[in-house]
């Protein structure tokens, strides 16, 4: 099989008799390899439907869906569904069955002799961080909630999938473990590179999760398909930009770090220095203020033109260096940072806490500005970090 | 044609038999009289339970595929149980004669309501997300029902099993009606002496419980996973 496969909706609709409107209308896109596709969308919009099209769990009555240029239509249901990892919100681990047992589903069905399951099993237990030892031989009942969702997902995976479909997956999850299942999710997908279709209901979620993004409004239509940056800074019309919320700018500096965008250089100075040359920094800068770092390169404070007046730089005059700011952060939440310590500056350090550039709000409003092009997005935007 | 043979046997014995008593030593003497009807009863309760099972289980898979006949399907078994026991074993005679036969016959159609009930309540009740999912893999109808359906439905089955196989035990006392036998026979051969009384009922609540217990055992094996659950 396909490492990964490319999946496209051409004209798809699904009809059902009785009903005026269709419940997808005319679905065209097409999901490139190794990419998530998020369907997002209010309830009743038929993203569920649109996905459930795809492995023909749900007939469409019209149009095409082509996976890797083949129609669905031309597959024998229960062999098609086997190629394609499936999993839901309600996760439906099957309660009789342990969880190896559950996980050796489709492996079983395709006839993989025994000793080729239990290493896949153990192999896939491990993909998503659970001990196999310790959860193997367990019943679904004996597991929390998240355990239960990794299952689901490895069971999807079983068989390496090319196409994975999964539909509210981390739906019943509470917020703080849905963030990090969502994480890990990602941080999967760096490694896997599998084509998804994606649904949810939740924007955040989709802007976070998705590299294209797919939002359907009532009666099956296709609002708008985007990528994230793309739908937050130009919503194709008046839904997109009440769906995506009234905060686009905000979830816009939610997809890149600091460490993606061109900072302010920094003017620093060590204690010590004669006033004459930090002057001459100064004057070269981008902003009014020198900042002081200590002998490892480290953030002291602020130092404005005030404070060069005697012959050296002394530690006097000088205002903390709040916020310091970190090459991983979030720009929504640099820029938090910054309107909390109520200025307009702030040093950014690395790892080591090193100075290394300066973030400003103008560099922000600047990274505003930018083609949607340069944002990176899904797997790629995610920098590993719970 | 005799419907209840009232007659009175002579006994051997002291005043305890004289007086239909309790009596522990005609007991121990006159056991081996009942090993026979109790075979009987053995028979016709786990022949006519393993047959009226096949026959209800078939059913309800029929129903649960082709729903539109679940509710001429309870109907009939529903009708077929509220025909009187006794009722029905003379209705038979004509028909299929004195024995094990009409016996069985009876037997059957009133372990059809609990199985059949019991398996399409426990089919319906299999978690819906577990059925999608398992379609959504790629099983097939077929392996669908077999790998997913049937073994989580497994508790209702079981449970239908039981009852029928109690309420079996009880009204195969009846079947000496069609001339079936069983431990029905011992009893109204001599109901007013208490001593017999108790052996043929006794045995009969016996069997009961053994056959309950044989089935939960077995229930229990087969359904590893409801411990796990708890």
């Amino acid at each position: 099989m396909p490492e990964a496969a490319t999946l496209e909706f051409r004209g798809a609709t699904k009809r059902y008799p009785g009903h005026e409107q269709p419940a997808v209308n005319e679905l065209s896109l097409t999901v490139p390899a190794g990419e998530i596709c998020v369907l997002v969308g209010p309830s009743g919009c038929g993203k569920t439907t649109a996905m459930r099209m795809v492995n023909r769990m749900i007939d469409i009555t019209g149009g095409d869906i082509l996976l890797d240029d083949r129609s669905v239509t031309d597959r024998e249901p229960a062999e098609l569904r086997r190629e394609i990892g499936y999993a839901i919100q309600q996760i439906g681990l099957f309660p009789h069955l342990t969880v190896g047992d559950n996980i050796a589903t489709v492996p079983r069905l395709l006839g993989w002799d025994k000793p080729r399951i239990a290493e896949r099993v153990d192999e896939l237990l491990e993909l998503v961080s659970l001990d196999p030892g310790d959860t193997r031989d367990r019943y679904p009942a004996q597991l929390s909630g998240g355990q239960r969702q990794r299952i689901g997902v490895a069971r999807a995976l079983a068989v390496d999938p090319p196409l994975m479909l999964m539909d509210e997956p981390f739906g019943a999850i509470d917020p703080i473990n849905r963030e990090s299942l969502q994480n890990e999710f990602l941080r999967l997908q760096q490694r896997l590179r599998k084509t998804i279709v994606f649904v949810t209901h939740d924007i955040d979620e989709a802007i976070k999760m998705g590299d294209r993004i797919a939002i359907l409004k009532e009666g099956g239509h296709l609002a708008q398909y985007a990528s994230p940056a793309e739908l937050l800074m130009y919503p194709a019309d008046k839904f997109v930009e009440d769906f995506v919320g009234a905060d686009r700018a905000l979830k816009r500096l939610a997809l890149q770090r600091v460490r993606d965008i061109d900072l302010w250089k920094a003017a620093t100075v060590r204690v010590g220095e004669p006033v004459p040359g930090a002057r001459a920094k100064l004057d070269d800068a981008d902003i009014d203020y020198l900042l002081v770092v200590d002998d490892d390169g480290r953030p002291r404070g602020w130092l404005s033109d005030r404070g060069l007046s005697g012959e050296r730089v002394t530690e006097e005059f000088r205002s903390k260096a709040q916020p310091v700011v970190e090459m991983d952060d979030v720009l929504r939440d640099a820029l938090s940072d910054l309107l909390e310590s109520e200025t307009r500056y702030g040093a950014v350090v690395d790892d080591g806490g090193r100075v290394q550039g300066i973030l400003s709000l103008e560099v922000i409003s600047q990274v505003l500005q930018a083609p949607p092009e340069e944002v990176p997005h899904g797997a790629d935007a995610f920098v590993g970090e719970d | 044609m005799t419907l209840a043979q009232v007659q009175i046997q002579k006994r051997e014995g002291g005043t305890c038999e004289a007086n239909n008593g309790f009596c522990p030593d005609w007991i121990a003497d006159n056991l081996d009289r009942y090993v026979d009807p109790f075979l009987q009863h053995v028979f016709l309760t786990v022949t006519s339970v393993a047959i009226g099972f096949v026959i209800a289980f078939a059913l309800a898979l029929l129903a649960h595929r082709k729903r539109w006949l679940l509710p001429p399907l309870s109907a009939s078994s529903q009708i077929l149980y509220g025909i009187p026991s006794v009722a029905l074993f003379l209705l038979l005679l004509p028909i299929t004669g004195r024995g094990s036969v009409t016996g069985l016959i009876a037997l059957v159609s009133y372990t059809l309501i609990f199985v059949f009930v019991n398996v399409t309540t426990g089919l319906d009740g299999v978690p819906k997300d577990s059925v999608d999912a398992a379609r959504g893999m790629g099983l097939t109808e077929r392996q669908l029902l077999w790998r997913v359906e049937v073994p989580l439905a497994l508790p209702e089955i079981f449970a239908g099993l039981r009852i029928a196989t109690t309420t079996t035990v009880g009204l195969a006392a009846l079947a000496f009606f069609a001339g079936a036998g069983g431990l029905g026979e011992e009893i109204t051969r001599d109901k007013g002496f208490q001593s017999n009384i108790a052996v043929a009922g006794g045995l009969a609540v016996l069997l009961a419980l053994v056959l309950d217990l044989l089935i939960l055992s077995v229930q229990r094996v087969m359904t590893p996973w409801r411990r796990a659950a708890m």
